[in-house]
């Protein structure tokens, strides 16, 4: 036998990247996670290297980012890689998980690939988070400020949980340095699950398919079709990075990020990241903080609903226009609340953002179930004898 | 939609079962009703219609307008936008330009802003000349290590050193100036919203009078481009406040936009190199890319062009 086959790794890499039989006719949307690998490792390896030359105190941080950026060779090209392939990832993660939205890739069997994928999703949002504290420019500072005293939302215990996190009474050094030791960390446990999110699909029926049925009627090895499938968007995937590295590395960041931080000085206005700011939108939607921090996990573990909440008979959208509508109003009101998020708490913000905020949950809980069983019935009776 | 489509179902199973055998008459008998009416439905959708605009317009009218936190003197008047050669994707910094804004930054800023992290090696070969640079470099004294007995003299200065800042420390500089901290002027361009374009509205923008009505608080300058219209820093570039070596006749647009380029030179530094080094990346990818999709069309060739036939089992006709 050869050894691919017979050693107990490469008989993985074979079964997941050379023999894997997938089926024949899914679409360039089933090569984002293909991306998202290489997303991954562009940030592993980026990320190690800037760790060599970066120093996790508040007095010296963003000394430490501009040496990076000055005098290190290439030290400007690892950072604004490493900076835009995080904007990258996030950007391919919506649509992944948007491909899988729309192609009920969350049904049985792949729940638990689904369920680990939502764990990604936060632990990726939790290191990204980690990793804009580490320049230690004002929106560090103040982003991390916000976003650490959410926990003192939680009754009772909140605020002595905050302290814990901060190791002090405010954001300090001890803060940046576990921060930095943890944005360190978490990638790894990243590529784990990342692992755990292959095996779970792989070992139940492999990559599902546009049609929604089973494609054991057609599939091919990966190699060498998928293999050179997925060449083709990574390499356009790669164009456009290096136009946004090299020509506009700045253009997804914020300008208040390259002035040192300042505890005395609050900046006008605190934004996330882009790629945050729906679900900041919703944070603050809701007029409780107690509840908004509720909400705002909650909008991402509603993701995990929704096994349990579409109870449609097909797998997918393509063939229900009904869900179809609803996936796309659902995209729509994503990108409100995205916008929603990076503007003042002022009417007719407020409103608007609350309603998307209402309008997203309603989507897991209220529409796709209701709109399941709709088409279900109608498909019952279109069929009937 | 949702209903009709639900109603239509219905009628067709109904349908379905009285006549048995058509199915297609079904969607026939839900026209019929609508049609015994049409002008009375046209006149419904017309106001309906007329009523979503009406209403939407109105929402516009009282909410749609966009709120602002803060004032628009709190805000600071947009910069206008400039067509800055060298932010386009294949331009390189003007280094003539970056010589003379370095010049307008020497002999103008340099007196309260520091440039704390340029040193003078840094202009060597992108506007100076080695000597010229060490020539700078040697106008400023540096301390020293220790000596033998521990004592730190004063040094000239060398290329490895950086430019050093105007007053010692922050309450120095807050001291000379009524209180307000002259910024660091290294990453400034990167560090203000807007860029070059503020940099060089605030540069130029300051009126002759406040106009009517503006308050200015006593000791602060009028800038309409400045956050909250109050600046501590007074109107400095005047024409000709300065002499260019290169003859250009030095009005104060031609000093802010030479030292607005100065600044963004010194807050990327590898702006020039790094585009170079994008149209390279850009070439090698757009190739790569090329062949992954000429060789992806070879491997999928067979595929795509393949014949599915359907073989029906053979047996006894029913």
């Amino acid at each position: 036998m050869r050894i691919l086959k017979s050693h107990p790794l490469l008989r993985l890499v074979n079964s997941y990247l050379i023999d894997a039989p997938t089926p024949a006719n899914i679409s360039y949307l089933w090569n984002f996670g293909s991306l998202l690998a290489i997303c991954l490792i562009i940030q592993i390896v980026t990320g190690v290297t800037l760790a060599m030359h970066y120093t996790p105190s508040v007095a010296e941080a963003f000394n430490s980012v501009e040496h990076i950026m000055r005098d290190v060779n290439n030290g400007w090209l690892i950072r604004y890689l490493h900076a835009n392939t995080a904007s990258a990832f996030f950007f391919l993660v919506y649509l992944h998980i948007g491909r899988g939205l729309y192609y009920g890739s969350y049904k049985s069997p792949r729940t638990l690939t689904w369920i680990i994928g939502t764990v990604i999703l936060i632990i990726m949002m939790a290191t990204a988070f980690l990793g804009y504290v580490l320049p230690y420019g004002q929106m560090s500072l103040w982003g991390a400020t916000v976003i650490t005293n959410l926990m003192s939302a939680i009754p009772w215990i909140g605020q002595d949980i905050v302290e814990f996190i901060w190791g002090g009474f405010s954001v300090n050094n001890a803060t940046l340095n576990r921060f930095f030791a943890l944005h360190f960390l978490l990638p790894f446990v990243l590529a784990a699950l990342v692992l755990m999110h292959l095996i779970a699909y792989h070992d139940v029926v492999g990559s599902s398919n546009p049609l929604g049925i089973s494609a054991n009627y057609d599939r091919l090895p990966f190699a060498p079709y998928f293999l050179f499938k997925d060449l083709v968007t990574i390499f356009l995937f790669f164009i456009v990075l290096s136009i946004f590295v090299f020509f506009m590395p700045n253009a997804l960041g914020d300008s208040e990020n390259y002035v040192v931080a300042n505890p005395m000085q609050t900046p006008p206005a605190i934004v996330p990241e882009w790629y945050l700011l729906p679900f900041y939108a919703i944070l603050r939607s809701i007029p409780n903080k107690l509840l908004g921090v509720i909400a705002m996990f909650a909008a991402i573990l509603a993701l995990m609903a929704m096994p349990l909440t579409d109870l449609s008979k097909l797998r997918g959208v393509q063939f229900r226009p009904l869900s179809k509508i609803a996936f796309f109003i659902f995209v729509a009101n994503f990108l409100v609340l995205m916008q929603i998020g990076a503007k003042h708490v002022e009417t007719p913000f407020i409103e608007v953002g609350q309603i998307s905020t209402v309008l997203y949950f309603a989507h897991f809980f209220i529409i796709v179930p209701v709109v399941s069983i709709i088409e279900n019935s109608l498909v019952e009776l279109a069929t009937k004898k | 939609m949702l209903g009709r489509s639900i109603l239509r179902a219905s009628n067709r199973a109904v349908a379905r079962q009285s006549l048995g055998k058509s199915t297609r008459a079904s969607s026939t008998a839900a026209g019929a009703e609508a049609a015994s009416s049409p002008f009375y439905l046209t006149l419904t959708a017309a106001l309906a219609t007329a009523a979503a605009a009406g209403s939407t317009a109105w929402y516009y009218h009282l909410y749609g307008q966009e709120a602002f936190a803060m004032t628009p003197a709190e805000e600071g008047l947009h910069a206008t936008q400039y067509p800055w050669v060298h932010e386009r994707f294949n331009k390189t910094f003007d280094h003539a330009a970056l010589r003379r804004g370095f010049q307008v930054y020497r002999e103008v800023c340099a007196s309260c802003h520091s440039l704390s992290r340029v040193p003078w090696r840094s202009m060597v070969g992108t506007m100076h000349t080695v000597d010229e640079m060490k020539a700078f470099a040697e106008e400023h004294e540096y301390d020293t290590e220790p000596n033998n007995e521990g004592e730190i003299e004063k040094r000239p200065g060398k290329l490895s050193d950086y430019i050093p800042a105007p007053y010692p420390n922050e309450e120095a500089a807050r001291a000379a100036n009524g209180g307000a901290l002259p910024p660091d002027l290294s990453l400034i361009t990167k560090g203000r919203h807007g860029g070059c374009n503020y940099i060089f509205s605030l540069l130029t923008g300051y009126p002759d009078e406040p106009p009517a009505g503006a308050a200015v608080a006593e000791g602060m300058n009028f800038n309409p481009y400045f956050p909250g219209t109050g600046i501590a820093m007074a109107r400095v570039l005047f024409d000709g406040v300065v002499e260019y070596e290169d003859g250009t006749p030095a009005t104060t647009s031609q000093m802010a936009k030479d030292v607005v380029e100065f600044l963004n030179w010194s807050a990327e530094p590898e702006m020039d190199e790094r585009k170079k080094m994008g149209v390279k990346a850009v070439a090698l990818l757009t190739g790569l890319f090329a062949v992954s999709v000429w060789v992806k069309r070879y491997k999928w060739a067979p595929l795509k062009t393949r014949k599915i036939v359907y073989s029906p089992p053979i047996g006894p006709r029913r």
